[in-house]
This record gives structure tokens, C-alpha cells and sequence, in this order.
């Protein structure tokens, strides 16, 4: 009998499958994994400390760079929850607006998610074809905002301005391109074989596991439960449009790219109808200047964002800057079964399940 | 789950536990406040017998001489949402673990241990989880000096 060692591979926090800076420490058996540890704050930057030195309007920049890859998702619901907790009405046009921005964040963030699942996986020519179309969406981004990656584009009442005239060209002909390129990301990724024999049945998380670690977002629907807080829990104007919601079966890293590839299509039903339907108007409410929230007041408010159930939990003391806020990280408490769904599976499966997992570590550290 | 009020649930909890436990609400959500060593006893019955499977959130608020620790709760199927909250003294800041309950509560207890310095009893690896291993302090607690 040949005597065996357990050893530990270390990867990250400089890897480049690991999006920016998770460092995991692999336990092997010979070529199987025993044990994954996670460690996480690499890019920690203590916002809930900051949040706490600046005014309500100050803290929104700072949630566009939680979760950088779809900045508007995290702005509008800092937003909201200010609004939720003072009571602030927001036009029309706006709500319009947000869903628009926040859709197009999350189509940018889910390509952005199958072309790095793509060179994780070994297969450059799907990042670069992902890269392509997802620029579209940080050119419309410049024009709204100046910004293409972080945009804060979200107001405390609103957002920051009126989208200018070539906003809507860009957007339609980008939805109208939109089945073209499924149908290349399919001919390319999904028909792949050897991207299938590398996500198929790797990563497999049961229903159970997913609730009980508080997996939300794709991730919890690709282990086919219906729970997507736009329409489970509506917020803003999301009840008005229609959309289904894509489920997966297996939970498997399949069925996480699968579910992502087909939002992508029900968010572009959504900014759809959302143009159709935008009335003229004012953008921005009128606040006052300064923003106190009574003192004692508290929210917790959650949207869902492209990675999973988003929430702000605010805490009014009166003054111009609130008490407390505390982020609910969907990327964090996503990261948690890593180790649940890695064990027992080769080393490249780690680098396939962090991949679909779709963590943000901005937003996981904070 | 389904057919129960959370009125209904709410009395229950309250014969059950009696003195131990108060009940409070704001506009947004029902807050139940039991002593902190019953906390483990209400999530167990929360999430066994009332279907509150997703602990969404879990983190706390540093009010001086008290912590107060936060659990924001819902149900997956029927979309009911509860809140719990519980103090602990500055001076103990200690109290039990839910992670056996909700395993979600593990790396969340462990953020609230590394950022607020509050220590869980029962938690299996009660590390810091985005801090290094070797930071003195706890940035979220109120006397936490900020050097700039």
C-alpha cells in the first residue's frame, strides 16, 4: 500500500481566476480536495466604518465601488433605503430610469460573469467576445453618468440627470442585437464540449444547502427555487413589468451559467418595456439639502442585485450622517459554500465553482 | 407552511416564553427581543415552526453601554419577514451562537465578532474573517479611534 500525504495548494490572492483577490487554501488528497478554506479582505476597505463619517448624500459614491461590476445595482439600493427611511417619493422617470440602469448592470455584469467563466475555464476567445458587447453598455453608461465602471448614477430622490438623446439608440440597438449574440455565445460556450465536461455536474449544491447558507441571487435559483426579490418582494416599480424568472434544476455549475445566460434575455425584456413605457418628467424629487432621518429610525431594505439578495440595514440617530449601516454582501454569504461544493472534487473544479459562484470581492470585503 | 397569522404566532411565542421575551414594531417590520441566552430557543422555534428558513441578515449596532445584534428573518415560500433583536452588555459582549440553527450565521457571526469585537458562544472557528489575524480592535465599535 503506497503511503499518502494531504498538502495544500494555495490559490490567490494573486491568481487571476480568483477576481480580484480571494485567496483559497486547497487541502488535497493526491488530485482531490479534502478541505477549502476561504479567505476573504484583500480589497476590505471598512465602508460600514466610513459610512458612519459621512453625510446620508456623501456615503452614495461609495456603494457604486461595492459591487463594481454592476455599479448601479448597489447605488439604487442605497437609495431606496434613505428614501424608504425618510419617506421620499421619487418621480416617475426616475423609477424608469433605475430600472433601465439597473437591468443594463445587471446584463453587463452577467456577460462580464461568462466571459471570465470562459478564460477561467480556458477558453480566451469567450472573454473577448463578451468584452465586445459588454462595452456597448459602459459606452451608454459614459453618456449617462461620465463614468463607465462606477457609475453613481442613483440620487438620494432620483438620479443624477436626464439621459441624453443617443441614450436611446444605443439601448435599442443593443437589445436588438442581443439575440444575435446569444446565438454566438451558444455556438461558442455553451455547445463547447469541453466547457461542459468542465461545469457539468461540478459544484453540485442541494436546494437545503443553498437556504440554509442564505445563497441568493442566480446561484439559489439554479438549484431550481423560485425566489427573485423583483418579484417576490417588489420593490420600486418592478411589479409593473413582465419577465419570468429562469430556474435551473440541478444547482450544479451548469445550471449557475445557464440561469445567468437566460436573464440576461428577461432583463432585456425588461428595459424593453421600461422604454416603451417612461414618461416625460423630472428625474430628482425635491429633497432638502441636508438629509436628517429621525432619530431611532431604522430600515432594512433589499433589492435583488446581479449577485444576490442585496440589503442595507440603516440606523437613524437624527444627525446628518446615520448611526449605522451595515451591507448584506450577497457575495459574501455566497462565498460560504465554497467549500461545501468544492469538496471531494478535483483542484480545476475549485477554479470552475469560484467562477460560477460569481463572487464580486469589493462587495464580499467591503 | 401557510396557515398561520403572525398575530397567532406572536401570542404563542409570548405564552410560551412569558417575561422573556417583548415584542416591538416600526413601520417596516415586528421586532421580538428576548434575553440573549433565549435567542438560540426562539431562532430553533422561528425556523422549525414557523417556516423562517432564510436568515437574511445578521449584524449589530454598537448603542454605548449595550450591543444590540440584529436578525432580520424570512420565509422562503410564503414571503413573511420578522425581526429579532437582543442586547448584551459591553463589558460581557458575549452571547450564544446560531450557527448550529442557521448555518448561514457562520461567516456573519464571524464578521460581527471580527468588526464589533462581540463573541458567540458555541461558534466552531471564531476567526477574524476580513481583518488580518494579527489587528488590535474591533473598526465598528463607537471608541474606535480613527487615525488619519
Amino acid at each position: 500500500m503506497l503511503q499518502t500525504d494531504q498538502y495544500t495548494v494555495n490559490i490567490g490572492p494573486q491568481h487571476p481566476s480568483t477576481h480580484g483577490g480571494l485567496h483559497v487554501e486547497a487541502l488535497m488528497d493526491g488530485e482531490f480536495v479534502v478541505d477549502a478554506i476561504v479567505h476573504l479582505g484583500y480589497v476590505h476597505r471598512s465602508v460600514e466604518k466610513i459610512a458612519e463619517s459621512r453625510t446620508y448624500p456623501q456615503f452614495v459614491p461609495y456603494t457604486s465601488r461595492l459591487d463594481y461590476l454592476a455599479s448601479h445595482l448597489p447605488t439604487i439600493g442605497y437609495c431606496q433605503a434613505v428614501e424608504k427611511l425618510m419617506g421620499i417619493e421619487v418621480p416617475e422617470r426616475a423609477e424608469y430610469l433605475r430600472v433601465i440602469m439597473a437591468e443594463f448592470s445587471r446584463i453587463a455584469s452577467h456577460l462580464l460573469f461568462i466571459g471570465s467563466m470562459a478564460i477561467d475555464l480556458g477558453a480566451t476567445t469567450g472573454l473577448i467576445y463578451c468584452f465586445r458587447d459588454r462595452e456597448r453598455i459602459m459606452d451608454m453608461f459614459e453618456m449617462t453618468s461620465g463614468q463607465r465602471l462606477v457609475a453613481s448614477y442613483g440620487r438620494i430622490g432620483g438620479v443624477s440627470e436626464d439621459v441624453p438623446e443617443n441614450f436611446y439608440p444605443a439601448a435599442r440597438s443593443f437589445l436588438q442585437d442581443l439575440p444575435k449574440m446569444i446565438d454566438e455565445y451558444n455556438g461558442l460556450i455553451t455547445g463547447n464540449e469541453i466547457l461542459q465536461c468542465r461545469i457539468k455536474g461540478v459544484g453540485t449544491l442541494s436546494a437545503e444547502d443553498a437556504i440554509a447558507y442564505g445563497v441568493t441571487g442566480p446561484n439559489l435559483r439554479a438549484c431550481g427555487i423560485d425566489y427573485d426579490l423583483r418579484k417576490a418582494d417588489p420593490y420600486g416599480i418592478y411589479d409593473r413589468f413582465e419577465f419570468d424568472v429562469p430556474l435551473g434544476s440541478q444547482g450544479d455549475s451548469w445550471d449557475r451559467y445557464i440561469v445567468r445566460l437566460e436573464e440576461i434575455q428577461q432583463s432585456a425584456r425588461i428595459i424593453e418595456q421600461a422604454l416603451d413605457a417612461m414618461p416625460e418628467g423630472e428625474v430628482r424629487a425635491k429633497v432638502p439639502r441636508v438629509l436628517k432621518p429621525e432619530a431611532g429610525k431604522e430600515v432594512y431594505y433589499r433589492i435583488e442585485s446581479s449577485k444576490g439578495e442585496l440589503g442595507y440595514y440603516i440606523v437613524a440617530d437624527g444627525g446628518e450622517k446615520p448611526y449605522r449601516v451595515h451591507v448584506r454582501a450577497p457575495s459574501f454569504v455566497n462565498l460560504m459554500v465554497l467549500p461545501i461544493i468544492s469538496r471531494g472534487g478535483k483542484l480545476q473544479d475549485i477554479i470552475a465553482n469560484i467562477a460560477t459562484l460569481d463572487p464580486v470581492l469589493g462587495e464580499s470585503d467591503r | 407552511m401557510g396557515g398561520f397569522d403572525l398575530d397567532t404566532m406572536l401570542q404563542e411565542l409570548q405564552e410560551q416564553m412569558g417575561e422573556k421575551l417583548k415584542v416591538d414594531a416600526d413601520d417596516f417590520f415586528t421586532f421580538l427581543k428576548p434575553e440573549p441566552n433565549e435567542l438560540p430557543q426562539l431562532m430553533q422555534t422561528l425556523r422549525a415552526r414557523y417556516g423562517f428558513n432564510h436568515l437574511a441578515n445578521l449584524c449589530s449596532v454598537d448603542y454605548g453601554e449595550e450591543f444590540e445584534l440584529v436578525y432580520h428573518l424570512y420565509s422562503i415560500p410564503d414571503n413573511r419577514k420578522i425581526a429579532v433583536k437582543t442586547r448584551v452588555r459591553r463589558s460581557l459582549a458575549e452571547l450564544p451562537s446560531i450557527m448550529q440553527i442557521y448555518p448561514t450565521a457562520d461567516w456573519q457571526e464571524r464578521e460581527v465578532y471580527d468588526l464589533m469585537g462581540i463573541k458567540f458562544k458555541g461558534h466552531t472557528n471564531l476567526v477574524r474573517v476580513l481583518l488580518p489575524d494579527d489587528f488590535a480592535g474591533h473598526p465598528l465599535r463607537k471608541d474606535f479611534k480613527i487615525v488619519g
